[in-house]
């Protein structure tokens, strides 16, 4: 691999991996504060993906698209949490396994009803469209930098936001303790309403700014799905930090995984079984240390 | 269980066991696959509702069985029946004792999380290698032959008799889980379920009966993948995926993990609920979705809790005292 092979790699890494944290840092705040084991967080993102790509039919730009879209998954994750979500925090994870559960099946049909089940491709807004060249015959498309850089400034925002402001601290507060939280005053109620639809609406948003880059497809937040868990367990089940860590990690060790190659004994590993990269290095940190990165220790 | 409940169990298996003279073949299929998930839905519920341990990879043991039997059975003619049901469950259990020497030690949500992770880092090994077919899986073209010392003891191409083989391994494993919640390794795994450190404290090498539990769960859903892969003559990488996990995890949680019978209840209703809704819509998971959510968030109990809940508040309260004296 030269070295404009490998700067290329690393751009794609860093793109997917922030992608993944934009997404990841909902499910671990959820949890982190609600202790709310949410499934179908990756059926937000494809609800996301979904919404840039009929809106964008419908107005004509990407840009209106996001404007409209943003506020909707809002709304929507506002509306799961009200109707569903608040009414089994204070039961046992397991239920919240079966409510998430049945909103995938839910969220998957209510698409499949509104938008059929093709596969769609949105187009890169007009703005961004060109490519920056590398060198000669290699160039790297501006969207995917744009979407690195925005991932890279949502995810400052959020930093800025829980560490130095009146809202972030409410969160912090209701992530250590939840009723000394609420008997020191913090209407944890409307913070738990706020997180949960947040949390959603980033998911919702990473599908919208992705879509332009993978393509629209039916069962797009199952694989997501998977990937963040691992990201939130791999940096501790809480921890914002953690989640940014580890999805830089997983976006290094997923793109290099499948364009390095590794031979032992004769034995093709990588890129053949570069899917199970991902998991191993989960398997690895759990055995080393079972609270993740960043987490707390039980 | 009381009386009543062991009479109706018998009352069902005698039924299941008549279906074949008067059901149609669709029927006794059916019944069939939702027999297989019932065992392994009580396999997985051995961890969830009596160790509390909450396993999201159990479908790995039960694909890996399948996939055992595809790899072992000659091309186009069957395979021996005792040896490769052996061989099946014999590396299922393998397999769960090395990956439950990793993951017992971790509790809780990481328990579920890294089970999640060795159940996925399988499918990747049997969707993206080459030695299984990758991601089309493998065919079975001839079901496993049960004869016994050179006699034929039945014959598994006939739906009937492979209805009652499936039958009789299901109903051995509930009187072997029975058996298994009434001796003194059930309670102490109970016992974790409710306290873990003070079980530790009394003495008891909880990691151990952990273990030994998580290699008999695997052990059992193997069994499970080893008659789904007879039933259905294919194996592929999505039966061992998460989504297969979810899906058992569902039915235990459904038919309520408490009970013996709840998870073999909870897959009735999965299976039930999948041919009631795709008859009339192609949309059927949208009103199963919604079924699924309703329970979660009216019936904390299961569908095994409406019994209990139907029942008059006396026998309740007296079970409750019963149970509090045990405690």
């Amino acid at each position: 691999m030269d070295l404009a092979t490998f700067f290329i790699q690393l751009l794609n890494a860093l793109q997917y991996g922030l992608l993944l944290f934009l997404i990841a840092s909902g499910l671990t705040l959820v949890f982190g504060i609600m202790g709310v084991i949410n499934l179908a967080h990756g059926a937000f993102t494809m609800v996301g993906a979904y919404l840039a790509w009929s809106l964008a039919e419908l107005t004509g730009s990407f840009w209106a698209a996001l404007a409209l879209g943003i506020p909707l998954t809002v709304l929507l994750g506002a509306a799961v949490e009200w109707l569903f979500v608040r009414r089994l925090y204070a039961r046992d994870h397991l239920h919240q396994v079966l409510l998430t559960f049945g909103l995938i099946l839910i969220l998957e049909e209510s698409r499949s009803l509104l938008f059929g089940d093709d596969v769609h491709a949105v187009a890169v807004p007009a703005l961004l469209s060109g490519s920056l060249p590398l060198t000669d015959t290699l160039s790297y498309p501006v969207y995917r930098l744009a979407l690195s850089g925005a991932c890279l400034a949502l995810a400052l925002a959020m930093a800025w936001v829980i560490r130095a402001t009146r809202v972030g601290m409410m969160v912090r507060a209701g992530a250590s303790n939840r009723e000394m939280a609420e008997a020191l005053g913090i209407p944890i109620k409307w913070v738990q309403l706020g997180v949960f639809s947040t949390g959603i609406a980033l998911a919702g948003l990473a599908g919208m700014m992705a879509a332009p880059v993978s393509s629209v497809y039916p069962g797009m937040g199952n694989q997501v799905l998977i990937l963040c868990f691992v990201v939130v367990v791999i940096g501790g089940i809480g921890s914002v930090k953690g989640a940014f860590v580890a999805a830089l990690l997983i976006g290094l060790v997923d793109t290099f995984g499948k364009v390095v190659t590794l031979e032992v004994a004769g034995v093709k590993l990588l890129p053949q079984l570069a899917g199970m990269s991902v998991y191993l290095l989960m398997a690895a940190v759990l055995l080393w240390r079972p609270e993740g990165l960043f987490g707390r220790r039980p | 269980m009381t009386r009543l409940q062991w009479a109706a169990v018998a009352a069902g298996l005698a039924l299941l066991a008549a279906m074949p003279w008067f059901a149609d073949k669709f029927a006794v299929q059916f019944a069939s696959k939702v027999l297989i998930f019932a065992l392994f839905a009580s396999s997985l519920n051995l961890l969830v509702g009596q160790a509390g341990l909450v396993s999201l990879g159990h479908a790995g043991f039960f694909g890996v069985a399948g996939y055992v039997l595809a790899l072992a059975s000659p091309e186009y003619d069957a395979a021996p029946l005792w040896s490769t049901l052996a061989m099946a469950v014999g590396v299922a259990a393998l397999l769960a004792l090395a990956i439950g020497a990793l993951v017992v030690r971790t509790r809780g949500v990481y328990f579920l999380m890294a089970t999640l992770a060795f159940g996925q880092m399988l499918f990747h090994l049997f969707h993206d290698g080459d030695f299984a077919g990758g991601s089309d899986g493998l065919q079975i073209f001839a079901r496993p032959a049960g004869t016994l010392f050179g006699v034929a003891l039945f014959d598994l191409e006939q739906y009937r008799h492979f209805h009652w083989v499936v039958l009789a391994a299901c109903a051995l494993v509930l009187v072997f889980l029975a058996r298994l919640r009434a001796s003194p390794f059930g309670r102490v795994l109970d016992g974790i379920r409710v306290n873990e450190h003070r079980m530790r404290a009394l003495g008891f090498a909880t990691v151990r009966y952990k273990l030994v539990a998580f290699v008999l769960a695997g052990a059992l859903a193997g069994l499970a993948g080893y008659l789904s892969a007879c039933q259905f003559g294919v194996v592929n990488p999505e039966s061992l995926g998460w989504h297969q996990s979810g899906a058992v995890l569902l039915m235990v949680i459904l038919g309520g993990m408490g009970s013996l019978t709840g998870p073999a209840l909870g897959a009735a209703v999965w299976w039930g609920m999948e041919l009631f809704f795709q008859g009339f819509t192609r949309h059927w998971q949208l009103p199963m979705g919604a079924v699924i959510v309703a329970v979660a968030l009216f019936l904390p109990d299961g569908l095994a809790g409406l019994w209990r809940r139907v029942r008059p508040p006396r026998a309740v309260a007296a079970e409750a005292s019963v149970r509090e004296g045990a405690a």
